[in-house]
């Protein structure tokens, strides 16, 4: 150091600084101090409400620096950290701050260690001013203040930093808000913003704040809401949303029920869904037995018996043909055999037309108990909701993966939807196979109530198409023979 | 049937965006409303207004417009065929919402999605018209992500990108196949033409940003997209796969996975446990070994294990040192970047203060320790002037050394 002017050896410097982050009030002192030659242990710096010193009451007149003295460097790297770690609360970081600076008069490098647990701690510093920031842009709720009918809105915070940080962080919120009319009280010192200039106010009390808006009511019901229970992670919340910022957010206060009811939650959302079938029955009379006490949809709940598929039992009589039809009707309930009522009686009739040995295909229904409401005494048939045919869908695919047909002939967009799981167009899907992902082949076409349904030209026509579907069936099977 | 409050709707429409992984609010271009007659600012980097008990940030409004949805996808809870409670929101409404949640600083934005409604265009102009109402009305200056329908005209997903900072397409599971089976009515190439028609755009409009100064924005944040994890077969060496392909062919900011919870009235084709929660946290560490540690995709694929997925108990980048000791101890003092971004407990900017220290001293065990969060776990792998782990990097049961230890449930954590 080359400060001519002869130093006091042992006289200690308290400096008094007039506010706690006011970087240029501090930078204008160090330097002064490193000019003059005083090394940082004999420097006690005392922010405003801050403890004296042992050493000096007073703030002891500097020794004058002289015109020759060297100028003060220091590294950007250092000027920008200082900036920010001189906002913590931390009543040492003054001190810190000149010894690095008075480090770095002899080690312009000193910046770049980062090991030296003098770099690290101002890092340390700076890295929790900026979080505390960061916390302040993320945490500050505002409330809307009642005021005179044409004022403009007037939006007010109550905030509580850790760190010095409000007047720092002013801009952020001027940026974000520039034409709305806000304050930010905390308990150093308020903000306000009317849209054009920003005034420092004095220390605020939470009392002064507002304490309820209208709109918290929807933020809490979205907060509870875009909660998933079935994700509960509240270790990964309190890291990033410690707790002592609860006190002043609208929705911290939801926290402990949502937490606790979580388990509750979640286990409604699997039961909701949860469909608990055994393992998959290895033969189709274990099926059988198994689907009387089916009560996974409301149709299973109704007054009826479960409608098994038929087919030959061995496989040289088994064409490779399975037949799904939508689900058992009255007189298929009745006898406990799928396609024995009206429509079963018209498909045996195209089926013989066109060829197809019915005892050789296996016959079954995508759903398998009988869906119907009580009219006086006739049960009237209603269709299966999508929902019950993809309930019952395990049952199909449990029959098909022990019968293992090469090509499997659905009739009507139900039979369809258990098969794909989707809805499907007849009238598009119809005459073309669809290949299915075991390799074996989806062919779809229409239902024979529906023929029943029609009369006349129209009947005729569906008739006609009807057959046309089934005879490509019979040749596709006759070309998967060979 | 009499219209539900306000309040009923956001609780139905919140509830069903719940499944969605995304929230970032990063990344797109800096703007404020210094100057203009609105509010809103966006800084670059996004800010996460709050945290919910899943641990998830909410940064943005995320709703869905309406959950009312003409498909029938197995893994939605929004499918066609589900019981769920049915709501919608006009785009006025969300305004709105978002404008009165903007004011008292609850939110950076709005992410909008939606259920398909009457037609893919039809919902598509009713999601670009909120976003259009937010910025032209309102002169809205915070973040807007869209999610767009890949079915919807072309012209329409443009209109999206002039006013959204972001834009995603979701591709929902991993594989062809399971698109197939969980979400009969989409269609791969569709999704990914959509995502290439997208990248094209925002390509374009860059080089446009470039020559003319006033040319609009498009998308500044880009484009994502969602893949829901454990609904179907697929291993983690499928997914990892997958979004390596997506990062190069659509130049997409971020993948997000969303492992699959089971959702109320669930289609009896899906599994009804527990999300994976863990395979989801190990697939966004893999994400980052691709995006910041220098990792190929085909490394990655190395750490998993037999069944094609990634270990559940320790971290893919340990896992990957495990299995290629040879490459280690690394040379603090020595290494390249690219070998210690490699070692185990190393992060991005330890390793980055590693190399600037090392120009100033020759480190110890104790200096690395300073710079690193927990020395245990970095020791086996690293030289330093005093510390050469010989013994270490060659036991057989380093792998029971270095797993964490099992946890009690996150429940009781709190």
């Amino acid at each position: 150091m080359n400060a001519l002017q002869p130093v006091e050896h042992h006289t200690h410097y308290a400096i008094h600084l007039l506010e706690p982050d006011d970087f240029d009030a501090w930078r204008e002192r160090a330097r002064a101090l490193v000019q003059c030659d005083v090394p940082p242990d004999r420097v006690t710096w005392i922010e405003p409400g801050g403890s004296g010193d042992l050493f000096a009451d007073g703030e002891r007149q500097l020794p004058v620096r002289s015109d020759g003295a060297a100028p003060v460097r220091a590294s950007k790297r250092f000027v920008r950290l200082a900036k920010n770690a001189i906002l913590h609360s931390d009543p040492d970081r003054f001190a810190l701050l000149y010894r690095l600076l008075w480090r770095l008069q002899g080690n312009p490098q000193v910046m770049e260690d980062k090991a030296d647990p003098d770099v690290r701690r101002i890092e340390e510093l700076d890295k929790n001013v900026r979080r505390d920031s960061h916390k302040m842009h993320a945490f500050v709720r505002f409330r809307l203040v009642e005021t005179e009918e044409d004022g403009p809105e007037h939006y007010v915070a109550w905030f509580e930093p850790e760190h010095h940080i409000l007047r720092a962080n002013a801009g952020f919120f001027v940026r974000r808000f520039a034409n709305m009319r806000w304050s930010i009280l905390t308990p150093q010192e308020s903000l306000h913003w009317d849209g054009e200039a920003l005034v420092e106010g004095p220390p605020a009390q939470r009392s002064d704040a507002p304490s309820g808006d209208p709109t918290e009511d929807l933020w809490r019901k979205y907060y509870a809401s875009i909660f998933n229970p079935a994700r509960l992670k509240v270790g990964a919340m309190m890291r990033e949303m410690p707790r002592k910022y609860w006190k002043n957010m609208p929705e911290a206060s939801l926290i402990p029920e949502l937490v606790a009811g979580a388990q509750g939650r979640e286990s409604q959302m699997v039961a909701a869904g949860s469909l608990e079938f055994d393992a998959r029955p290895e033969t189709l009379g274990a099926i059988e037995t198994a689907l009387h006490a089916c009560r996974k949809c409301p149709i299973g709940e109704l007054e009826n018996s479960s409608v098994m598929g038929e087919g030959p039992r061995g496989a040289q009589k088994f064409s490779g043909l399975m037949i799904v039809g939508e689900q058992p009707g009255d007189q298929e309930d009745l006898a406990g055999r799928p396609f024995v009522g009206p429509a079963g009686q018209l498909l045996d009739l195209h089926l013989e037309r066109v060829g197809i040995d019915r005892s050789s295909a296996y016959v079954t229904n995508a759903v398998k108990h009988f869906k119907y409401v009580q009219r006086g005494k006739r049960r009237i048939h209603q269709s299966p909701a999508a929902k019950e045919i993809d309930t019952c869908r395990w049952w199909l695919e449990a029959e098909r993966s022990i019968v293992q047909p090469k090509l499997i002939l659905t009739m009507g967009a139900s039979a369809a939807r258990a098969m794909l799981g989707k809805t499907v167009s007849i009238t598009k899907a119809r005459g073309a196979p669809i290949m299915l992902s075991d390799g074996s082949e989806l062919w779809v076409t229409a239902h024979p109530s529906y023929l029943l349904r029609l009369d006349g030209a129209a009947r005729e026509e569906q008739a006609r198409m009807f057959d046309a579907d089934l005879a490509a069936v019979k040749a596709r099977l006759a070309e998967l023979a060979n | 049937m009499s219209q539900k409050s306000i309040i009923d709707r956001l609780a139905i429409l919140a509830d069903a965006a719940k499944y969605d992984a995304s929230c970032a609010s990063s990344g797109t271009a800096k703007k404020n409303s210094l100057g203009g007659k609105g509010i809103g600012s966006t800084e670059g980097m996004g800010i996460c207004h709050a945290y919910a008990p899943d641990g998830r940030c909410i940064s943005l409004l995320k709703l869905l417009l309406t959950n009312h949805c003409i498909f029938d996808c197995h893994y939605c809870i929004n499918r066609k065929s589900s019981n769920v409670e049915r709501a919608r929101f006009t785009p006025q409404e969300i305004v709105d919402l978002t404008l009165s949640f903007y004011r008292r600083n609850y939110i950076e934005g709005l992410f909008l999605s939606s259920g398909i409604i009457k037609s893919s265009n039809h919902t598509m102009e009713q999601l670009v018209e909120t976003a259009r109402i937010l910025r032209e009305e309102h002169d809205f200056r915070g973040y807007i992500h869209l999610k767009t329908i890949p079915e919807a005209d072309p012209e329409l997903v443009h209109q999206a990108g002039l006013y959204a900072d972001r834009v995603s397409i979701n591709v929902e599971l991993p594989t062809d196949s399971g698109l197939v089976k969980l979400a009969p009515d989409k269609n791969a190439q569709q999704i990914e033409g959509a995502m290439g028609g997208m990248k094209m755009a925002i390509r374009q409009a860059k080089d446009e940003k470039k020559r003319f100064r006033h040319a609009p924005r498009f998308a500044p944040a880009g484009q994502s997209t969602q893949m829901i994890v454990g609904a179907d077969a697929a291993t983690d060496a499928d997914i990892v796969g997958k979004a390596s392909r997506l990062y190069d062919n659509f130049r997409l900011r971020r993948v997000y996975y969303s492992a699959f919870s089971p959702i109320p009235d669930a289609s009896a084709v899906l599994p009804l446990k527990r999300p994976p929660l863990i395979r989801e946290h190990r697939l966004y560490q893999s994400d980052w070994l691709m995006r910041f540690y220098g990792y190929q995709p085909s490394e990655v694929m190395q750490a998993t294990e037999a069944d094609g997925n990634l270990p559940l108990d320790i971290d893919p980048k340990l896992a990957w040192a495990l299995k290629f000791r040879e490459r280690f101890p690394v040379d603090v003092n020595r290494a390249s970047r690219e070998d210690l971004l490699r070692v185990p407990g190393l992060g991005v900017k330890a390793v980055n203060q590693i190399v600037a220290s090392r120009r100033h001293r020759t480190l110890r065990l104790d200096d690395v320790a300073r710079l690193t969060v927990s020395i245990t776990k970095v020791r086996p792998f690293i030289c330093a002037l005093d510390w050469r782990p010989v013994m270490l990097t060659d036991r057989a049961d380093l792998r029971a050394l270095l797993a964490p230890k099992r946890e009690q449930l996150e429940l009781f954590s709190a």
